[in-house]
């Protein structure tokens, strides 16, 4: 056998082999029962997919929103203090101080829908029950003028429901500045006179810190 | 010009004098004399002098071994610590805070010191208990224990995770004054752990799967959606941080680890990964981690995070105090799209700029270390940084940015920041024109 293959082969080996190649399946993990795929996979996207069986009346979510979401939220979806504002924001979002709302903002009620039943209340995740969910849905739509006061939001209807935002969002275009095709960078005399515009002092909102620095370059 | 100060006839005396007045130190600069070699001056003759003064730990016996069965930090560095902004958030459950960048070389996180970002607390799993699930569209749903994912073939990789919020209150204008507040929601450890397409192989992805949906296992069940084609290509299933097991901020028993991607993607405690046809469009990927522009529409699924530099020494928390003569700037650049090739620094806010020197590993969408020394004057200075990566990305200045964004998009805020040095060494985040 010549030299020649074997360097090949070398060659060959160190480009193919220098990650793990799985060449076969490993028979690693067991196979998941139905029950345990049921327990857990409880996403809803917007074609629907995912939405457990039932419904609620937006009468009904207000009496479950003011038990579990108000002292959060506030009683129409405000927001107290800090915590999320869920309605009204319409026609800010153009504006200097836009108020990102359900109605105001969000292109699914899916995504309302899917986030109340995996991560509220805020402390006592996936306690409510399905129907109850369909609720305080049915209530947020509600107190963003999406739905009526007697409407009753179920996996059979859930899918007409069209916010009024879904079409503002597009894909990403960046990169958006100049790159170094289009622009190379100036490295010597690039400007004439340079001001101080704005400062952090001013503004005073850094939390106080020790001032010791044991940082000393 | 310090031969001039050890001279015998400059008495003790005169130094303390113009050591005690702001002022005369001013003068005693005039006439070529710094703060910095003055104070060295006196050290020599006090009795402070660490050399020929006798330490306590020159002397007496220190702890045995064991004294920390897990080893931490010298009591002197107890500064070197993660903050918060508390007013950013409304609970500190659901809240972040920040690495100390200007503390920290290298490019490297310590692992207590890498930001963390919970959005229901600290997860706190029994790994005996925790298991990674893979259902939808594969040919055999499974499920996998921690000790069937560690039979998987190994990798190591270091990589930066930046949240996609970094500078994010920076939109409108200087704010928060310290790099750790404007730039610190970004750590870069080693990672032990499988490939995400392998662990998909065992499954069998089917012909029209298309998305993924990570999910964590913390009382938020974070889900977001990821093409899979990134999936296939260098994701993976985390279990180690710089050779450790994770951190429980950092997800343990295991994340997800997205190269290049923000943050918020790396699914911290993940359980579940359900594979689809089409996105979910989870919270975290409408309501937030969407860019506002202002005319009112809004950008989706920015994955990938820019080249971006900071300048961490000198910083407002990390000021010069040394005087004037060598000084050692240093600071971290990256890219989401890959390898950084070049950083620029200028020190008069932008009128002239010289090339920085990269030091360390320059690795795939991982932190770079550079270091820019010079000689300080004394002078105000205006410093700035500019990352250019592998693939010719310029990092923009803020008001490029701002004039393709707006000031509304709260995320991908890489514009280059500025610090104004004053005739102290004070640093103040400022912009300029």
């Amino acid at each position: 056998m010549s030299k020649f293959p074997k360097i090949l082969s070398i060659i060959f080996c160190s480009l193919l082999c220098a990650t793990p190649v799985l060449a076969s399946k490993l028979n690693l993990g067991r196979e998941a029962t139905k029950a345990e795929i049921k327990a857990w996979d409880i996403d809803v996207r917007p074609d629907g997919q995912g939405l457990p069986e039932g419904k609620g009346t937006v009468e009904k979510g207000e009496q479950v929103f003011s038990e579990q979401c108000a002292a959060c939220h506030g009683d129409f979806g405000e927001g107290v203090d800090r915590w999320p504002v869920l309605a009204g924001g319409l026609g800010t979002i153009k504006g200097d101080d836009p108020v990102k709302t359900v109605g105001s903002y969000w292109p699914y009620a899916s995504t309302v829908f899917d986030y109340i039943y995996r991560a509220m209340p805020f402390g006592n995740a996936q306690s409510l029950s399905p129907d109850e969910v369909y609720a305080v849905t049915a209530y947020i739509l509600h107190l963003n003028e999406i739905v009526k006061e007697d409407f009753e939001l179920s996996k059979k209807n859930f899918t007409s429901i069209k916010m009024p935002n879904e079409k503002n969002f597009f894909a990403d275009p960046r990169p958006d500045t100049p790159t170094m095709k289009k622009k190379k960078p100036c490295m010597e005399n690039c400007k004439k006179k340079v001001k101080i515009t704005k400062r952090a002092r001013v503004i005073n909102v850094t939390p106080d810190q020790n001032k010791n620095s044991t940082s000393k370059e | 010009m310090t031969k001039k100060l050890n001279t015998p006839e400059l008495s003790r005396r005169a130094l303390l004098k113009s050591a005690a007045a702001g002022g005369v130190t001013l003068a005693a600069t005039a006439t070529g004399v710094t703060e910095a070699t003055a104070a060295q001056a006196l050290e020599k003759e006090t009795k402070e002098n660490p050399i020929t003064t006798k330490q306590d730990w020159n002397q007496v016996l220190g702890d045995g071994v064991d004294a920390n069965p897990y080893g931490k930090p010298s009591e002197y560095e107890k500064n070197v610590i993660r903050r918060s902004v508390p007013w950013l958030t409304a609970s500190p459950e659901s809240s972040i805070n920040f690495t100390p960048l200007h503390e920290l070389d290298g490019i490297i996180t310590p692992n207590g010191l890498c930001f963390e970002r919970h959005h229901a607390g600290i997860a706190e799993v029994d790994p005996s208990e925790h298991r990674l699930m893979i259902n939808g569209l594969v040919d055999k749903p499974l499920v996998f224990t921690m000790e069937d994912l560690k039979r998987f073939p190994r990798t190591n990789k270091i990589y930066f995770l930046e949240c996609a919020a970094n500078s994010g209150m920076e939109w409108r204008g200087a704010q928060l004054n310290g790099c750790q507040f404007t730039h610190g929601m970004i750590h870069c450890v080693n990672y032990t752990g499988v490939l995400l397409k392998d662990i998909l192989a065992e499954a069998g992805l089917k012909t029209n799967a298309k998305w993924l949906m990570p999910e964590g296992a913390d009382a938020s069940g974070m889900n977001r959606s990821i093409p899979i084609e990134k999936a296939l290509k260098d994701c993976m299933v985390a279990f180690k941080m710089n050779g450790e097991a994770l951190r429980p901020e950092q997800g343990y028993p295991i994340r997800l680890v997205i190269p290049g991607w923000e943050g918020n993607m790396w699914v911290k405690w993940l359980r579940r990964i359900e594979v689809g046809d089409m996105p979910w469009h989870a919270r975290e990927e409408t309501s937030k981690y969407t860019d506002l522009m202002e005319n009112g529409k809004a950008r989706r699924f920015t994955w990938e995070m820019d080249c971006k530099s900071i300048i961490t020494n000198p910083s407002p928390q990390a000021p010069i105090t040394h005087g004037k003569g060598h000084t050692v700037l240093t600071g971290l650049a990256w890219s989401g799209r890959g390898k950084v090739d070049r950083v620029d620094i200028t020190l008069d806010g932008g009128k002239n700029w010289q090339k920085a020197r990269i030091d360390g590993p320059s690795l795939d969408k991982a932190l770079h270390r550079f270091y820019f020394e010079f000689e300080w004057d004394g002078r105000p200075l205006l410093l700035q940084s500019r990352a250019i990566d592998e693939t010719g990305y310029v990092q923009p200045t803020k008001d490029e940015l701002r004039e393709v964004r707006g000031t509304n998009s709260i995320y991908h805020n890489n514009g280059i920041q500025t610090w104004h040095v004053n005739a102290k060494g004070d640093a103040e985040n400022v912009e300029i024109s």
